[in-house]
């Protein structure tokens, strides 16, 4: 589904990802561990097509979208959230959504001039996306709040919302169980879950553990950019290598 | 109560009851002069409409609009005061010369981010202003330009009168607004929001940046050049100070008050300041003391403006409400949402 090849982005003379190959499979929940500045999150602005990577290719279903731009990798199906979502706070959770779906329409300043029936008929499609987005995530009963007033783990919900609305066979999730409680993690992962089931490929950056190794079906590590390892949660877990850039980037936290 | 009245506002019918207020406004008028008055304060407010497309729905502070007004002064009086143009045709060209500049600009400077953009755009607007003062083979410099003509009246009506120009101005806002409003609530208005909420999220959906920021631009300075070229057709006499920075701060000030990225924001800053300050003229220059403090708290205490804050509150209090009552209310409670939508 997503074969990365040789990726390498240098931010000046910090390679942020550092030649990094790898395979991730569709309808599977693929998992990006590592410690902060590991250039986890650089490894997603390179997919998305938000940063141009120095060197490597990225093919997503065998296209070749190394140095497509992002809004056209978002076409193609790659949908992301980010680890914070600027969203519209005094507007409602539907209107929200209502532009996720935006990529898949067509009408232009005509259409809006004259309020053409291909407008009409978008932006009711549109709407019913958000809508089906909304009740996917579990969330229909604040579709009229105000994303002011929602809690923290809602916010998260609506992330996933949005992407969701783009129609993607991808997602790439960034720290989507920061800042929410235990139990509300328990409840992110089963989204995530129900994702893969209705055909998605999930891939996630999560710094808690606990969640990673119980949901994820295939686990990359990376460290100062580099892949140190890969495999499922139980090889990553006894990896030699592994345990000593946790217990080393502990010691860099304690000190 | 409160809400109540306040979803007196949010009734679809309210907005015929100010066209016809707008309407009897120079019969009931005192004399001419506030006739006057009120027409200037209509064309400010379609260039504050401008300013609320790229830098209200779409996020990018635009510096250089009170230039783009400017532009469509000089257009509409220098084709018809040395080219011996008519009016009309003028009129046209003067908003196809400022909507293709602004295409260039734009094309140029929304490269740029945030304050970036706000700097070029604002070098852009001094660019403007040097131009029109410097460039004298042209402009006539420093002097401006004069006997600018009056919109043509095709022997019905004479537009030199203010009553009749009046009229005129106030059916161009109608349009103006109407266009807004029917933009803001398209999917190509909420595409400008989720510019201005961010850039890398909007990408990521999938929302080509450039386009709609070029997009929105050119609307932008498209209003601006209407509103400049009926300045000129009212006021027939123009200088290079129509491109000085304060106009673009003034626009923006009646933007704020009046609430950034909503549809009645730019009319409610625009009258309120404007009459405001017509009020206060006794005061002079002693006025800006009354009325930059003034100013600050508004901004500090209703930074979405008041319309933006109103919207805000009104929505508040229909969630407060809850559903038992909402039911009841039903008549009242969508389309309160709606217009929040609408204002979105
Ligand atoms: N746009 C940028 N310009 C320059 N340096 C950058 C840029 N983005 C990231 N970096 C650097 O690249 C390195 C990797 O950053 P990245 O955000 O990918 O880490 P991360 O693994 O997501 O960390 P975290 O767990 O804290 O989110 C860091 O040293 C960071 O400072
Ligand atoms: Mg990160």
């Amino acid at each position: 589904m997503l074969s990365i090849e040789h990726l390498t982005k240098m931010f000046g003379g910090l390679a942020a990802v550092n030649d990094v190959s790898v395979h991730f499979e569709a309808h599977k929940i693929n998992a990006i561990i590592g410690p902060n500045g590991a250039g986890k999150s650089t490894f997603f602005n390179l997919v998305s097509g938000m940063h141009q990577p120095t060197s490597g290719k990225i093919l997503f279903d065998g296209v070749d979208i190394t140095t497509m731009r992002c809004d056209h990798v978002a076409k193609l199906g790659v949908g992301r959230t980010f680890q914070t979502t600027n969203l519209f706070e005094q507007a409602t959770v539907l209107d929200n959504l209502i532009v996720g779906h935006r990529l898949r329409t067509r009408s232009g300043l005509w259409d809006v001039l004259i309020n053409s029936r291909r407008l009409q008929a978008e932006e009711k499609e549109c709407r019913e996306k958000a809508r089906e987005a909304l009740d996917f995530v579990g969330l229909s009963h604040v579709e009229n709040q105000f994303i002011a007033d929602i809690t923290q783990e809602e916010r998260k919900r609506v992330a996933f919302a949005l992407a969701l609305a783009t129609e993607p066979k991808i997602v790439l999730l960034d720290e989507p169980a920061a800042g929410v409680n235990p139990e509300e993690t328990e409840g992110l992962a089963e989204l995530m879950k129900k994702m893969v089931k209705t055909g998605l490929t999930v891939c996630l950056i999560e710094h808690k553990m606990d969640m990673i190794m119980g949901i994820a079906d295939k686990i990359m590590v990376l460290d100062h950019g580099e892949k140190i390892a890969e495999g499922t949660p139980e090889q990553v877990k006894s990896n030699p290598v592994v345990i000593e850039a946790y217990l080393g980037s502990d010691e860099d936290a304690a000190a | 109560m409160l809400y109540k009245l306040g979803t007196l506002f949010l009734r679809p019918g309210t907005k015929y009851v100010l066209l016809a207020l707008a309407i009897v406004f120079p019969l009931i008028a005192k004399n001419e002069y506030q006739v006057y008055v009120m027409a200037t304060a209509f064309i400010w407010a379609i260039a504050v409409y401008g300013l609320n497309i790229i830098t209200g729905y779409c996020g990018q502070l635009n510096l250089a609009h009170g230039g783009f007004f400017a532009i469509g002064s000089y257009a509409l009086g220098l084709l018809t005061a040395d080219y011996g143009w008519n009016f009309w045709p003028a009129f046209l060209a003067a908003i196809l010369l400022s909507a293709f500049l602004g295409f260039l600009v734009g094309a140029v400077s929304l490269r740029l981010k945030e304050h970036y953009f706000a700097i070029f755009t604002l070098c852009v607007g001094f660019i403007i202003y040097l131009l029109l003062d410097k460039w004298e083979e042209l402009t006539h410099g420093p002097i401006g330009v004069r006997d600018i003509a009056a919109p043509h009246g095709f022997g019905l009506v004479d537009f030199t009168d203010t009553t009749p120009f009046y009229y005129l101005v106030l059916v161009f806002l109608v349009l103006a607004i109407w266009f807004i409003g029917r933009l803001s609530r398209s999917l190509m208005g909420r595409t400008f929001i989720a510019i201005r909420n961010g850039d890398e999220l909007a990408e990521s959906l999938g929302i080509n940046l450039m386009r709609n920021k070029v997009l929105a631009f050119i609307l932008s300075t498209t209003y601006a050049g209407l509103a400049g070229a009926l300045y000129a057709g009212m006021i027939r006499f123009i200088g290079p100070e129509e491109a000085n920075i304060n106009h673009t701060f003034d626009i923006i000030t009646y933007l704020l008050v009046g609430g950034i990225g909503t549809i009645s924001g730019p009319l409610v800053g625009t009258l309120g300041i404007v009459w405001i300050t017509q009020s206060l003229q006794f005061l002079e220059e002693y006025r800006m003391i009354i009325f930059g403090p003034l100013l600050v708290v508004l901004v500090i205490f209703f930074p979405r403006g008041l319309v933006g804050s109103f919207l805000t509150w009104m929505h508040r209090k229909s969630q407060e409400l809850g559903p038992a009552k909402k039911r009841k209310a039903s008549k009242v409670t969508p389309s309160a949402t709606r217009e929040a939508e609408n204002n979105a």
